[in-house]
């Protein structure tokens, strides 16, 4: 194998990996900077994260943020699951193709264009714009997301398992409880760890969607940027990323030690067939 | 039938199964593009919502219909700024794909070339930086790029610059190209790695067994094996690029002419409803087709 790791292969990954990663590591390294100039370091000093503790609306923005990112998780894992069972299961229906197209097109639509036409809705129907808007809007996007990662799991998946429990009697409902969806648990774990990212990310449709009392985190950010850049914003973003690293590499170590031990079990399965 | 034994077989599961997020669906996501078109065709008026006709009942929904108008598209094509920033957006989307193949195709050849056991870790390293927020990662390019930033610092002290030499890229739009090319690299790697990965290496060594230089084998083997990951990478990165409003908001200053941006400020600065929805019907039509090719695409998988 060792090969096939020629010099240029070598050079493309490491330059690759340091485009990457260099830029996140400055702004990390910036958020201890002592000096409230951005670009000159002045020693380090971990004021700004304490000035952070002492910003009541960076903290209201955060607790939003958290509350959408997880409401709006949940009820996208559940809307997207059932929408992958829908794509995986069901070939033929009147309005697969409409379906189909429905989960899709989120995924590349241009955030401008969803934002606006869900803020038309929510005027048009005459919906108070806040807390519960940003969280149905980012259901809508991110329900696509996990749709799309549960989806690739069932494609791997053995239907016959489903097959024999429901050839033994077990009623549908339980039969998806007890074997499909631990089966496919690592994707629909996946899915709303993407789901809850992407909305804590998101700035564009939320501030079309949002409404008074219910301005997330990166809409505050954005403001902030607006306004210049600030030591603080590194530091509120450096605890982004250091929270959402740590749970991708926790949720990442989860599900790996969750598949070695599945094959193992199956492995000892049929070494004892 | 495999059907009659599906686990959400008994037809008021499978309906119950298929019809929430699909009604989720209908209503969130498609009912909204109705109600845009609507809007577009309205008129501006000093009002909440700031547009006319209103539907109040079906006694007068008729005259209302009556009163729509194509006087929002006609001032897109007016107005010379709207059919610039479709065609620079456009062709901002165009460079920075093709930029975004020549950057990412080293990195998914290098990483499907990898020991099966560092494949994994290197796949989780491009995933990492698109899990952390995308306004953070912009905003980190500001501090490098800025006149006075990191970037120009470094050129200075290497000595390419001399010290009262400052970078000038910030607020034009090769800032932007960076920008998008950082951001959005993730979305084509990953199609291109999954296309490479799969790929069968005996046809190389047979090529190569046979005479053919590396380079004529890459052309004529590993690129057209590749090709399914190269047309999602790219549909996945263009479509989005072309609407794209933070990157060059952030980093092309007013210079940087893009529709997302105009979209925004018609939106929320001249807080025009019925032209911003003109706006994004406009674009939709633009993306209609690059769209649908995706999907079938997606279908294919």
């Amino acid at each position: 194998m060792n090969k096939n790791l020629t010099w240029f292969n070598v050079t493309a990954l490491v330059l690759g990996f340091a485009f990457l990663y260099i830029p996140i590591l400055i702004l990390v390294i910036y958020s201890f900077n002592e000096s409230k100039l951005v670009t000159v370091w002045g020693g380090f000093s971990t004021k700004w994260y304490a000035s952070l503790a002492n910003n009541q609306s960076i903290l209201d923005a955060a607790w939003v943020t958290i509350r959408v990112g997880l409401l709006s998780a949940s009820l996208a894992t559940v809307l997207g699951t059932m929408a992958a069972l829908t794509l995986d299961r069901f070939k033929k229906f009147h309005g697969r193709a409409l379906f189909s197209g429905m989960v899709y097109a989120p995924l590349v639509m241009p955030e401008v264009i969803t934002g606006l036409s869900l803020l038309l809705l929510f005027v048009a129907i005459g919906f108070d714009r806040g807390f519960w808007t940003v969280t149905i809007a980012h259901t809508t996007l991110t329900m696509c997301f996990v749709a799309v990662v549960v989806q690739s799991r069932l494609v791997t998946f053995d239907r016959s398992l489903e097959e024999a429990a429901l050839d033994l009697g077990c009623p549908p409902f339980k039969t998806f409880f007890i074997i499909t969806l631990p089966l496919i648990l690592p994707g629909v774990v996946a899915g709303w760890m993407l789901a809850f990212t992407l909305s804590l990310d998101d700035l564009v449709i939320a501030s079309f969607s949002t409404g008074p009392g219910a301005t997330t985190l990166p809409i505050k950010i954005y403001s902030m940027v607006r306004l210049g850049v600030t030591p603080e914003i590194n530091a509120v973003s450096s605890i982004l990323i250091g929270v959402i690293a740590l749970g991708v590499v926790a949720a990442s170590i989860v599900t790996n030690r969750a598949e070695k031990e599945r094959e193992r079990a199956e492995r000892a399965a049929f070494a004892q067939g | 039938m495999a059907d009659t034994k599906d686990p959400t077989g008994s037809s008021k599961a499978k309906w119950l199964v298929v019809a929430v997020p699909y009604l989720w669906s209908a209503i969130f996501f498609l009912a909204p593009f109705f109600i845009i078109v609507k809007i577009s065709l309205s008129q501006t008026a000093i009002a909440m919502p700031p547009y006319m006709p209103q539907f109040k009942d079906l006694a007068t929904a008729w005259d209302a219909v009556r009163q729509f108008s194509l006087d929002n598209y006609v001032f897109l094509t007016e107005d010379p700024l709207y059919i610039a920033a479709y065609l620079s957006s456009l062709r901002i989307a165009l460079i920075s794909t093709l930029l975004l193949l020549a950057v990412g195709y080293p990195i998914a050849y290098g990483m499907a070339r990898a020991p099966k056991g560092v494949r994994n870790v290197l796949v989780m390293l491009v995933i990492l930086p698109f899990w952390t927020s995308f306004l953070i990662r912009v905003y980190a390019w500001i501090g490098i790029l800025k006149p006075e930033g990191l970037l120009t610092m470094l050129l200075q002290a290497l000595h390419i610059f001399g010290p009262d030499q400052q970078l000038k890229i910030f607020n034009t739009e090769t800032a932007v190209f960076i920008g998008i090319v950082y951001s959005y690299l993730p979305f084509m790697v990953l199609p291109l790695y999954a296309a490479l990965e799969k790929m069968d290496h005996t046809l190389l060594e047979a090529a190569a067994d046979l005479g053919c230089p590396p380079l004529q084998a890459f052309w004529k083997i590993t690129f057209p094996l590749s090709l399914p990951g190269v047309v999602a990478g790219c549909f996945l990165c263009f479509i989005p690029i072309v609407g794209e409003f933070v990157i060059p908001d952030l980093l092309g200053g007013s210079g940087t002419l893009m529709i997302g941006k105009t979209l925004w400020a018609e939106f929320f600065n001249n807080r025009d409803w019925p032209v911003s929805s003109a706006v994004a019907v406009v674009l939709l039509i633009i993306l209609v087709v690059p769209i649908v090719i995706f999907q079938n695409q997606q279908k294919k998988l």
